[in-house]
């Protein structure tokens, strides 16, 4: 068999704590190979190696490409072999170029000085075969997410890529865009490009991928071949958390919605911060009751968070308008301190910008959001106190760490995840806006998630679970909302929705806004 | 063993710093032959070094909003003790009232620089610049070319004096020693407070031989620091207002939800906002308090200057920056201790102190504490890149 890359018996620790026993992975030429295993199981640990970032001598194994063992140092000893990385956070500048990213640290030019018809003429080649639609002069900021994740490629591909490595490369596309990317990886692939990509999604792995490593606890406990038997999804998932899940959501044990409203908006609008003319949110209304979990759909731009943001102390817009109720009774908030003391707590689709300090540990996040909470009159923090509710909501919430004191940039993203909610579970919240909540989290994790949410409708809240992953929301949701170009358009019973009657309800919106 | 190694290991960088500070003590004590040591120069140690460490406080809660800095102290110093001049010296006017003056200037200083910054935007690094251009050129327009100099008795006494003896010792100084035994008593009970409380909740403490040795060591240095100031004449009127100010900002910054607010705007200024935390507020109340302590630096220096000139706080912007980059403050992790400031002034301040003593030039001078700024942070970001 013709192996471009094989890396054995890779082992790596971190302060004494194996990250990665005996990995065992094995690319064939032309192959598109996906990886996928739990977060923290080690798949971004492994690609780092192959890249250079952890360099030869502080992992043990050897990395053969192309019949060759390589010590890479960095990753300009990578990328001069032909592999090249993109990683989940996008690398690109925003304002510079597309076609200044495309090139960058790789410009065209000649004794220091840029050849910028060149660099123009040429970044439309590689952009051309990506299927980039816009121009190569256009600012990076100005191009939506799904592109961006094009330049990317075109960028790899202008350095003479020959093994192409993507660490979740869909986490944040809408299914549309994502399909289209997946789609140019295979066209890729006739061209020979071999791929590796690391996901959560396992539609993915089934409509792309040709051989599967499974990654577990820092090992490779199994391996998969598209041709030798199609790819099943639950024997994935059975390999990746190493027991049988027989449901990816769990059960509710019983029906906790009571009749009282606890949550509503009424005819809500907002507009875009800086382009004020923009209308992001149009006359939207939705109702939770208290205990019910409510799924609010929407893909990517139809105003879901920005409305949510928008309510939650006016974290976004201008000339927002509209009514808010409690319990029945109307409240104005005028802020996110507001908010808070109003029990509403928004859980924000991005943890590392809005919702951890990264820095700081578990202790500093838990604590952060309820402060008032833990202190006297003068706002004297009792920090024993703050000690006990951190490990209180560490063992509740499941979060693995080493302890309260760990840093919250060194935990995998579940359990990042899960201490954001410790932070807003711990606020007392009456009214929980979940948005993304799972999003780049694995199945395990997720369904750890899911239990919170059963737990905390169990207890009375009323829960808006904001999603662009439709099966979630079907899965998790006693009604859902469906929203497109910022305006609800329909409402409709979790039990009775199924794919197909969600998304017939936006395709229907779209036709009558003529889109 | 393994209980000393944590206590180690959880306050390596203070630590470090702290054995730093002994060495360049231990090396200055013997190249000058015990001088740097002698109550005399302890005293001067303290007075010399007042600013610095007023500064490093104010300046360190600036750092921790996000890596910036105030550039206009030592235009405020300046501008403060020209308005005592003019008015204590060249006017007569009562020294309560225009210490209240400053103040109120003070103040409004601190809209100025707050205001632009957290309402408008402003990087703080170019509003006080402006500051800084601002107010220098306002030292040179109150004090039109003169030099104020021997301020009122009681001014002085404020700020240069040393505190009564109500006992009358001979050779010693008996007030400051009881103060210095006083305040040891203070720090053991309240350790040993914590300690119970911990206990009661069951949360770790440090074993009984350790948490007891530790205490000792601390004890017996605030006990041979008292003696060193009893020796001479007694604690200096301006150590008090240190203390004071040192243990206030540490409490807030340790200790308090306002503390914690900075920490959090350090480390996420997103996420804070999100958690309900007000950064404006955060960023306005920062550089308000950095224009008041500027204020007290101020009249600290020039009373012990005695005089005021348009020269004064020239550079003082860098000490203060500098200790608390000493004192390892990380804006990028969110990291830095009142503490830690205290420790760089000292840092720089017994430098200083034991380079004049050998009578090493001051331009010399300069470059070793530039020296010692940048070995301090490459060692910062090597022990940061090892974890």
């Amino acid at each position: 068999m013709d192996y471009i890359l094989e890396m054995k018996n890779i082992s790596k620790s971190f302060f004494g704590v194996k990250a990665l026993s005996n990995v065992e992975l094995k690319i064939r030429r032309g192959e598109i190979h996906c990886i996928v295993g739990e977060n923290g199981a080690g798949k971004s640990t492994l690609m780092n190696i192959l890249s250079g970032i952890y360099p030869y001598g502080t992992y043990e194994g050897d990395i053969i490409y192309d019949g060759q063992v390589c010590q890479f140092r960095n990753i300009k000893d990578s990328e001069s072999k032909g592999i090249v990385i993109i990683h989940q956070e996008l690398a690109l500048i925003p304002g510079l170029t597309v076609a200044e990213n495309l090139f960058l640290g790789n410009e065209r030019q000649s004794y220091g000085i840029i050849d910028w018809d060149r660099t123009n003429q040429e970044a439309q080649k590689w952009l051309d075969m990506v299927a980039f639609k816009e121009e190569a002069t256009r600012q990076v900021k100005d191009v939506g997410v799904g592109a961006q994740q094009l330049i990317e490629i075109a960028k790899a591909l202008a350095k003479n890529v020959r093994l192409l490595i993507l660490d979740e490369p869909t986490a944040a596309l809408p299914e549309t865009e994502a399909r289209h990317l997946l789609d140019l990886l295979k066209e890729l692939q006739k061209q020979g490009l071999t791929s590796i990509i690391i996901t959560h999604k396992l539609n993915e792995v089934c409509y792309v991928g040709d051989r599967v490593t499974i990654i577990r606890d820092g090992c490779t406990v199994g391996e998969l071949t598209e041709k030798d038997q199609p790819f099943q999804e639950d024997v994935i998932v059975k390999g990746m958390v190493g027991r049988e899940m027989l449901n990816r959501y769990p059960e509710r044990g019983g029906n906790y919605i009571r009749p009282e409203i606890g949550f509503e908006i009424r005819n809500w609008n907002t507009w875009h911060p800086t382009y004020t003319d923009q209308q992001v949110v149009k006359n939207a209304s939705l109702n939770v009751h208290k205990g019910e979990i409510v799924g609010l759909y929407g893909l990517m731009g139809a105003g879901r968070t920005e409305m949510a943001m928008s309510v939650f102390g006016r974290s976004y817009g201008t000339k927002t308008s509209g009514q808010i109720f409690k319990d029945g009774k109307e409240i104005t908030i005028k802020s996110v301190a507001d908010a808070i003391r109003k029990k509403i707590a928004y859980i924000s689709e991005d943890r590392k910008t809005y919702g951890l300090v990264l820095p700081k540990d578990i202790q500093f996040n838990t604590s952060l959001a309820g402060l008032s909470k833990l202190s006297r009159k003068g706002g004297v923090i009792d920090e024993n106190q703050e000690v006990l509710v951190a490990e209180e909501y560490m063992q509740r919430l499941n979060i693995r760490a080493t302890g309260i004191s760990q840093l919250t940039e060194s935990l995998s993203g579940g359990n990042q995840q899960k201490v954001v909610l410790a932070k807003w579970i711990f606020t007392h919240p009456d009214v929980l806006i979940l948005d993304e909540p799972t999003r780049g989290i694995d199945v395990g994790a997720k369904y750890e998630i899911y239990c919170i949410m059963n737990q905390l409708a169990e207890e009375g809240k009323s829960v808006l679970f904001i999603s662009s992953d439709l099966s979630e929301i079907l899965g998790m949701a006693d009604r859902i909302y469906v929203m497109n170009e910022g305006t609800i358009c329909a409402e409709l019973d979790g039990a009775a929705a199924t794919q197909e009657s969600v998304m017939q309800c936006v395709v229907e919106h779209n036709k009558e806004g003529g889109i | 063993m393994q209980d000393f190694k944590t206590l180690m290991k959880k306050h390596a960088r203070q630590n470090g710093m702290l054995v730093v500070v002994v060495v360049i003590i231990l090396f200055f004590q013997i190249i000058t032959d015990g001088v740097i040591l002698r109550p005399m120069n302890i005293a001067n140690l303290v007075m010399q070094n007042a600013y610095v460490i007023i500064l490093a406080t104010g300046m360190m809660c600036c750092i921790l909003t996000g890596g910036n800095v105030d550039l206009s102290v030592g235009s405020l110093c300046a501008f403060s003790g020209a308005i005592s001049g003019l008015l204590m010296i060249g006017k007569g006017w009562n020294t309560w009232l225009v210490l209240l003056i400053i103040f109120g200037v003070a103040i409004l200083i601190g809209l100025l620089n707050g205001g632009s910054i957290a309402k408008f935007a402003v990087p703080p690094y170019i509003a006080t610049l402006a500051s800084q251009l601002i107010f220098r050129g306002g030292t040179y327009i109150v004090l039109q070319g003169v030099s104020y100099t021997s301020y009122p008795e009681n001014f002085l006494r404020l700020t240069t004096g040393f505190i009564p003896d109500f006992f009358s010792g001979a050779n010693l100084h008996i007030t400051t020693m009881v103060i210095g035994i006083i305040t040891c008593v203070i720090c053991v009970v309240l350790a040993v407070r914590k300690r119970e409380r911990k206990k009661k909740y069951n949360l770790e403490v440090t074993s009984l031989p350790l948490f007891a040795g530790q205490w000792i060591l601390i004890s017996a240095v605030i006990l041979w620091f008292s003696y060193s100031l009893a020796a001479y004449k007694g604690m200096p009127v301006v150590l008090i207002t240190v203390v004071i100010i040192v243990l206030l900002y540490s409490f807030i910054l340790e200790k308090t939800v306002a503390g914690r607010h900075l920490y959090a705007v350090c480390g996420n200024r997103n996420a804070a906002r999100l958690s309900g935390i007000n950064d404006n507020k955060v960023l306005f109340a920062v550089y308000m308090n950095m224009s008041i302590l500027a204020a007290i630096a101020g009249i600290v220096f020039t009373a012990r200057m005695n005089s005021c000139s348009t020269m004064i706080g020239n550079g003082f912007e860098g000490d203060a920056i500098a200790a608390c980059f000493i004192g390892g403050a990380s804006p990028a992790t969110g990291t830095g201790t009142i503490f830690g400031a205290l420790i760089g002034a000292l840092v720089i301040g017994i430098l200083n102190n034991g380079m004049s003593i050998l009578g090493i030039q001051s331009d010399v001078q300069m470059c070793v504490k530039g020296i010692v700024l940048m070995a301090a942070v490459i060692f910062d970001q090597m022990q940061r890149k090892g974890k």
